[in-house]
């Protein structure tokens, strides 16, 4: 209890914060909101100069480009702050985070709450209903487990690949924007039907790494579609194992990462 | 104080023109310095520019796949692959994002410092760029355009003047760049904590400079539009346009002309704002 109470203490301490620069909040929250408005209106405007990319219709592309927003606002409202691990253990504030006796992960989570970042949930998951809406599905009791499930399991993957991200910094202080090549890397890899990529790089990114199970195949899979890749008609079910294998993985990662942590001494 | 020799480290117009010049230059130097500290980050920002590279690439060939006339907007195969990888190339030459140093400078006060010092603060702090810019050009610009090259065909500029003229269009960028995120960053004078308009400013930079699509790909009033009334397009989306030889050699030409106008303009903006945010200026932190 004591600790879910110094949890909301570290919560309702950064919304004050954005209380006091009301402004600027506002304008976060809008901007926040303006990059999964971009993603899209990157597609329409791919789509203005072709009737279709890798096959795929305007529609079944916003279907894909809906999961993906989807499951990616999600991830990052929820556990994108981890990217900030770096400045942590760059600058050695690490070390009271880790003397706290609170969990590492949900400290620095907590430590900036991004509540500017809710309505891109909300409009990820707009996005994803309306593609619903236009799709002709066909409803059948799997498609409906799936539809709920798949934003879901698609944040858990992302929110895993935050984590693993983040966690480099533990070993190389001096990172940078190599995170950033799989988690928003990521998320433009999965916002395209995966059939337009080159064959060893969606080797590597969708099957090695696990990105097709975000959006691309469960979204084959709503749709009814054969896979023009091969892969069988359920591999849009196996979703939740994917996700759950990236999180056993990244659980590992940040184990490791904490027990291998070396104060900069700063 | 009319006596200033070459040997003062000044830039002021009543100053001997040698010591600005001499001061400017060793601010460029210090700027290079301090980016070339960082040789990790280097390598891994390079390496991310190359999955960027690769992802965007990919796309726009598919969707060149299946346009008319494989031609979307003007752009063949080559074409397009050179718009992406020499993009890539150019994203932290021109440094669209991440620079937050002004705006926290202004929130911790710290900026009363700079304000002492005997350069302008719009000055020195563009040196400081354009050393940053040269570091970037001379390590972050080739390894994408590698890469770029050993898997996609890339387009061989056919004329003489393409060459120069990307440089030219680049410093420009450069410049334009600079002066759109100090103006943003000076807004943390009034506002003290400037993170909304600093990702207003992430946000439309990105799209409307060219970074995500190709702006020919809008409908053609609506790029003009951008071109014209805004800096953003001359971002990326001219440097790039000049190296992909999308136009013939008037509008190539003339479009880093409307570049070096915007230069001039929002340059004087960042000053305007400068003067305007000393006047009313309280130094924060006491």
């Amino acid at each position: 209890m004591g600790e879910l109470r110094a949890y909301a203490a570290l919560a309702s301490a950064q919304i004050r914060s954005a209380a006091t620069y009301r402004s600027s909040f506002l304008v976060e929250l809008f901007g926040n909101m303006g990059a999964t408005v971009f993603d899209v209106l990157t597609v329409l405007v791919l789509f203005r100069a072709t009737p279709a990319v890798g096959g795929f219709s305007l529609w079944e592309a916003i279907l894909i480009v809906g999961l993906s927003s989807a499951g990616f606002a999600l991830a990052d409202f929820a556990v994108g702050n981890v990217d900030r691990l770096k400045t942590f253990v760059r600058a050695g504030t690490m070390d009271s985070v880790l003397v706290r006796p609170l969990r590492a992960l949900p400290q620095l989570l907590l430590m900036d709450l991004p509540v500017r970042k809710v309505l891109r949930v909300a409009l990820g998951f707009t996005v994803l209903g309306v593609a619903l809406a236009a799709n002709d599905i066909d409803w059948t009791p799997p498609r409906v487990l799936l539809v709920v499930l798949a934003p879901v399991t698609a944040a858990v993957f992302f929110g895993s690949i935050f984590v693993i991200s983040a966690s480099l910094a533990f070993w190389w202080v001096d990172s940078g924007e190599i995170g950033s090549a799989f988690t928003y890397g990521g998320r433009d890899f999965t916002s395209y039907p995966i059939t337009v990529y080159g064959p060893w790089f969606r080797n590597l990114f969708a099957y090695t790494l696990g990105f097709a199970f975000v959006a691309y195949q469960p979204a084959l899979a709503l749709l009814g579609r054969p896979d023009p890749l091969g892969l069988p008609a359920w591999a849009g079910f196996l979703s939740p194992l994917v996700a759950l294998g990236a999180v056993v993985v990244a659980a590992a990662v940040w184990r490791a990462g904490i027990r291998h942590y070396r104060s900069t001494g700063s | 104080m009319d006596h200033r020799d070459a040997s003062v480290p000044t830039i002021s117009r009543t100053g001997p023109f040698r010591a600005s010049v001499t001061t400017f230059g060793a601010l460029i130097g210090s700027g290079f310095r301090r980016y070339a500290t960082y040789r990790q980050a280097t390598i891994a920002g390079t390496f991310t520019n190359i999955v960027f590279g690769f992802l965007r690439c990919y796309v726009l060939l598919a969707v060149a796949a299946e346009a008319v006339g494989n031609r979307p907007a003007g752009y063949d195969v080559e074409q397009l692959a050179t718009y992406v990888w020499v993009g890539q190339g150019l994203l932290s030459v021109i440094g669209i994002w991440g620079w937050t140093e002004l705006a926290d400078r202004i929130r911790t006060g710290d900026i009363a410092a700079d304000l002492l010092r005997p350069v302008g603060p719009v000055a020195a702090y563009l040196a400081a760029d354009l050393g940053r810019a040269l570091y970037g050009m001379l390590t972050r610009f080739g390894p994408p355009l590698l890469a770029g090259a050993l898997f996609f065909p890339l387009h061989t500029p056919a004329r003489w003047q393409t060459v120069p003229l990307f440089a030219l269009s680049v410093l420009l960028a450069v410049i334009i760049c600079f002066g759109c995120r100090y103006a943003v960053n000076a807004t943390a004078y009034w506002l003290q904590d400037a993170r909304g308009p600093i990702t207003l400013w992430t946000l439309g930079s990105g799209v409307l400079g060219g970074l995500y699509f190709p702006l020919r790909l809008l409908p053609e009033e609506v790029a003009v539009v951008l071109w014209v009334a805004t800096p953003l397009p001359s971002l990326l989306q001219t440097p790039l346009d000049v190296i992909a030889e999308r136009d013939g050699p008037a509008l190539q030409t003339g479009l880093v002309g409307l570049q070096a106008g915007w230069a001039v303009v929002i340059l004087a903006v960042a000053v305007l704002v400068q003067r305007r945010a000393e006047r009313r200026l309280v130094v924060q932190g006491g």
